[in-house]
């Protein structure tokens, strides 16, 4: 100790860095500075999805009417004037088109509002659909004929698009569908509160519309298919990934077989969603005749894609059992099988339910694979859970879409107002998972046990 | 369909209070003297009822339309086979004919002796779209045969399957009933079979993944049979017509596909990684968890979220800002599009696979990075990447597996135009927007345009599979050096 060499570089404060200190204190900060930016793009790519998507959607939720006094004449609309549905069902909605457009004009009239534009151009105000709006309800109540009634009539793509300010009297000039005119009646029967915007229910309940009236496009029938597919996920993927999990957890022997089946699983969970679509087109569809486009085959599909989502959580939490349980009922005299469906099941049982729903929130939000067995397909009639048509198979086997679908579908359509209605329906869709991932957080909070 | 499962289950049921009440008589109402509980008596007595019928009325109802279709194709006349257009769309006109018949008499517009008796010389077509059946054709003398002897064959087969499957729950309940006994080792039995019912669940993912191959390489022969397979796999054009004579090149969709899955990976890779050491080496433990929910959030999101963002919002801003400033291009779909939205969604699958394989980095190698002096990053840097190192390889690897099979993004995103460019501003095409391009609409199945889809989509498989098996393996193998 004591002929230690003096050393012969000269003295340094520790208190005062020096210059490679300095730059690696300096690299130091800056690359948490990285590991910062970089949350913090995730997060802001998240939020700026999320707006952009809100942005452009909730407007989708509100719709402009105008009301005023319809005069059902019924020299018109029940030419025998016996008031059966059945012969005045044979008036199409043309017939209606003058009816509604005539009273529209009188109405204005009456109101002392001038205008220059002819009846056609009144009448183009309105929704294409608003004359089968009309005649649903007549047909509903046939005593309405003859009388006049107030109605709410849907108002045009474009007239509801000034409204929300996505049609401007500048862009209407260019656009061959609607006249500065007309917006400026609208403008003036706004003010006069005969033409509001409102709540929409019928965005959920109505089914689609054809590409020349997004203001009627709806997503009733999208919902009802996605909720059928749930079903048959629900009831098919709950079971079998259980009771493949229970095999593969408590009773596999340890050999190739099992070796293969759990390499599999775990491929599967990893196949690209669109690889099970050409699946389900070429056994269901193909060689199977199942019926294009029925949620039957869609939930089929999709309970292929979730059954290993399921698998793995339900393993994981039948990992998580704690061995005592099982050795205290072997113990006391149960079989395996005793000890497993009577004691470890029903404590695994959240998690397996979390599991579960997690794995129906990504099969309701999956697309790819639905449009390769023909979801795309327009469809305007609610799909029956029992189908009647005695050539579909008898259990949801009616044509059908589904939420994601619908978004695809109403993106391909060239009318701008359906940009809305695809991220509205994107919103309806995220409410939903929202809610399912919501339960799945509940029930793990509640329920789930730590050993 | 439904009362025969209805009925099924309704003997079910029976069985199984009446192999319970049984047991119990035997045992002259002690239990005790039962082999197994009560209950098992009746379970065995249901399940023998039930499992075999259901088995075999699956099975029929999965073979029924096939032997059916055969059995018709075969007797219609080969002449007339070859006279018509299409010989593929003849079964689907024979099998919407019978359908609509079988409507008609649905709805009450035909009686099933006018069904019968319908003749080719009158106006079917009419009759039935007046039933509110719409056809697509005219109906020819042929073609109305076999729709004829194709309903005669489905009625008869479904009554057979009536016949067949209630006799076998019939059978099963009885010979189980006899069977009864106290001394019957019951609970056995039943554990037998629901170890084989829970094997049997076990093989679907086999039977799954056997599906898709099968699926696939059935038409992706019968492609090859009409297209050369070395023009599909080595031919630079994509040019399909209907009317015969396309270009179905392969690599102008492959390289589409790996310049937007790079571009996704350029912007996935460092800001997941970033995050990913971030999350778990400086953030507080408030911050990881208000920041890590967040991110993985990005992975719940449905991926045509993420196609309509690229679409109505990314797009437009690319095209605006860059693409026509810059002179490289006028298209709102472009590879940068898509690859910066996909890159977007593949952030959380690096972050939080990139934290587990950090976090699993054992304590040790850090404490003694430490002791000599390394800052913090330059322990990240210089001790926990290298150790972490293949586990990252793999997440990158499972994202590119990921980026590779997304359709919903690079269709709503990428365009839908095959060409070999380097501009990222330009539209172009992947491999799985064909697939959806050529599957959806009105598909004529013996067609190449419709049949390459299946070659696509084998060789999507083929190389996803490799990369899953390879990353699998990697993180695996990393995964037992620390356990």
């Amino acid at each position: 100790m004591t002929d230690m060499p003096i050393s012969t570089a000269p003295a340094r404060s520790l208190y005062a860095q020096d210059a490679r200190t300095k730059k690696r204190n300096r690299a130091e900060s800056r690359f948490r500075t990285y590991g910062m930016a970089a949350v913090a793009t995730g997060i802001i790519a998240l939020i700026v999805l999320l707006t952009s998507i809100l942005g452009n959607g909730l407007s989708a939720f509100r719709q402009t009417y105008v009301s005023f006094p319809v005069e059902l004449t019924a020299e018109r609309l029940d030419p025998d004037g016996n008031r059966n549905p059945e012969e005045m069902a044979a008036v199409t909605t043309f017939g209606y088109l003058p009816i509604l457009a005539e009273s529209f004009a009188a109405h204005l009239e009456a109101e002392g509002i001038e205008t220059e534009m002819g009846i056609r151009e009144i009448a183009a105000m309105l929704s294409e659909e608003a004359p089968a709006q009309v005649r649903a309800m007549v047909l509903a109540n046939p005593e309405l004929v003859g009388t006049t009634i107030d109605a709410q009539i849907l108002v045009g793509g474009r007239i509801d698009g000034y409204f929300k300010g996505r049609v401007t009297l500048d862009s209407a000039e260019r656009d061959r569908n609607v006249t500065p005119e007309q917006l400026m009646l609208a403008q003036e029967l706004a003010d006069r509160g005969m033409m509001e915007t409102r709540f929409n229910w019928e965005f959920i309940t109505w089914p689609d519309a054809s590409g020349s009236r997004p203001e009627a496009a709806g997503l009733g029938v999208a919902i009802i298919g996605s909720l059928y597919m749930m079903i048959v996920v629900l009831v098919l993927a709950l079971p079998v990934g259980v009771a493949a999990s229970i095999y593969l957890e408590e009773f596999a022997p340890k050999n190739r077989l099992t070796d293969l089946i759990e390499v599999n699983i775990s491929n599967l969970a990893a196949v690209p969603s669109i690889v099970f679509g050409i699946l389900g087109l070429a056994v269901f569809i193909n060689f199977m005749n199942f019926n294009q486009s029925s949620p039957l085959v869609g939930g089929l599909v999709l309970t292929l894609m979730t059954l290993p989502t399921i698998i793995i959580a339900t393993r994981a939490s039948l990992r998580a059992v704690p061995p005592s349980i099982r050795q205290a009922a072997l113990g006391l005299g149960a079989s395996k099988m005793q000890s497993i469906f009577h004691h470890v099941l029903p404590l695994a049982m959240p998690g397996i339910l979390t599991g579960t729903i997690i794995g129906l929130a990504q099969a309701l939000g999956e697309t790819a694979p639905l449009l390769l067995i023909g979801m795309v397909a327009f469809v305007r009639e609610y799909p029956d859970f029992l189908s009647t048509h005695s050539n579909t198979f008898p259990l949801m086997g009616d044509g059908a879409t589904a939420l994601p679908v619908q978004v695809y579908s109403w993106t391909q359509r060239s009318d701008p107002a359906f940009v809305e209605r695809a991220s509205g329906a994107i919103i309806v869709l995220l409410v939903f998972l929202l809610m399912m991932n919501l339960i799945a957080i509940v029930l793990r909070r509640r329920f789930e046990r730590r050993w | 369909m439904l009362w025969i499962l209805l009925t099924l289950l309704f003997l079910g049921t029976l069985g199984y209070v009446l192999g319970r009440q049984r047991a119990l008589a035997s045992a002259g109402g002690d239990r005790r003297v039962l082999h197994s509980l009560p209950n098992y008596y009746g379970l065995n007595v249901t399940l023998l009822t039930l499992v075999p019928a259901l088995l075999v009325l699956g099975l029929w109802l999965i073979i029924q339309p096939i032997a059916v279709e055969r059995s018709v194709a075969a007797q219609i006349p080969a002449g007339y086979m070859e006279s018509v257009e299409n010989p593929t769309l003849l079964m689907t006109e024979v099998r919407r004919l019978a359908g609509g018949i079988d409507d008609a008499i649905d709805r009450g517009f035909l009686s099933p002796e006018e069904a019968a008796n319908l003749a080719s010389d009158t106006d079917i077509r009419a009759q039935l779209a007046g039933a509110g059946v719409a056809l697509g054709s005219d109906v020819s003398e042929e073609v109305l045969v076999a729709a004829q002897s194709f309903r005669a064959l489905n009625a008869t087969g479904s009554t057979m399957m009536l016949i067949v499957v209630f006799l076998l729950a019939f059978a099963g309940l009885a010979y189980a009933y006899a069977r009864t006994h106290k001394d019957l080792r019951a609970r056995n039995r039943v554990e037998y079979a629901v170890l084989a019912i829970l094997m049997g669940a076990s093989t679907l993912a086999i039977l799954t993944t056997v599906g898709i191959v099968l699926s696939m390489l059935w038409d992706t022969r019968n492609f090859f049979q009409l297209y050369p397979w070395q023009d599909f796999f080595f031919g630079l054009e994509w040019r399909p017509s209907f009317e015969g004579d396309s270009d179905l090149g392969l690599i102008p969709l492959l390289w589409g596909t790996l310049y937007i899955s790079f571009i996704a990976l350029l912007v996935a890779v460092p800001i997941g990684l970033f995050a990913a050491i971030y999350m778990a080496e400086y953030a507080s433990r408030r911050v990881r968890s208000v920041a890590k929910p967040l991110i993985e959030v990005l992975a719940g999101i449905p991926t045509i979220v993420y196609g309509l963002f690229a679409l109505i919002t990314v797009g437009p801003l690319l095209r605006d800002y860059f693409a026509q400033p810059l002179g490289l291009g006028d298209s709102s779909s472009s590879v940068m599009t898509a690859g910066i939205v996909m890159g977007i969604m593949l952030i959380p699958f690096v972050s939080s696979l990139s934290d587990d394989i950090i976090n699993s980095v054992p304590q040790s190698l850090r404490d003694g990075s430490y002791g000599l002096g390394a800052t913090q990053s330059e322990t990240v840097k210089q001790v926990i990447l290298p150790a972490a190192l293949p586990g990252i390889v793999g997440a990158v690897l499972l994202a590119a597996s990921r980026a590779i099979g997304e359709t919903m993004i690079v269709v709503l995103g990428a365009g839908a135009a095959a060409r070999l460019d380097l501009n990222p501003f330009e539209a172009m095409t992947t491999v799985t927007v064909k697939i959806v391009g050529q599957l959806t609409g009105d598909t004529d199945f013996s067609s190449p345009e419709a049949l390459v889809a299946f070659a696509l989509g084998l060789t999507l498989f083929v190389i996803t599979l490799g990369l899953n098996i390879f990353a699998l393996y990697i993180v695996r193998k990393y995964r037992e050096q620390y356990e």
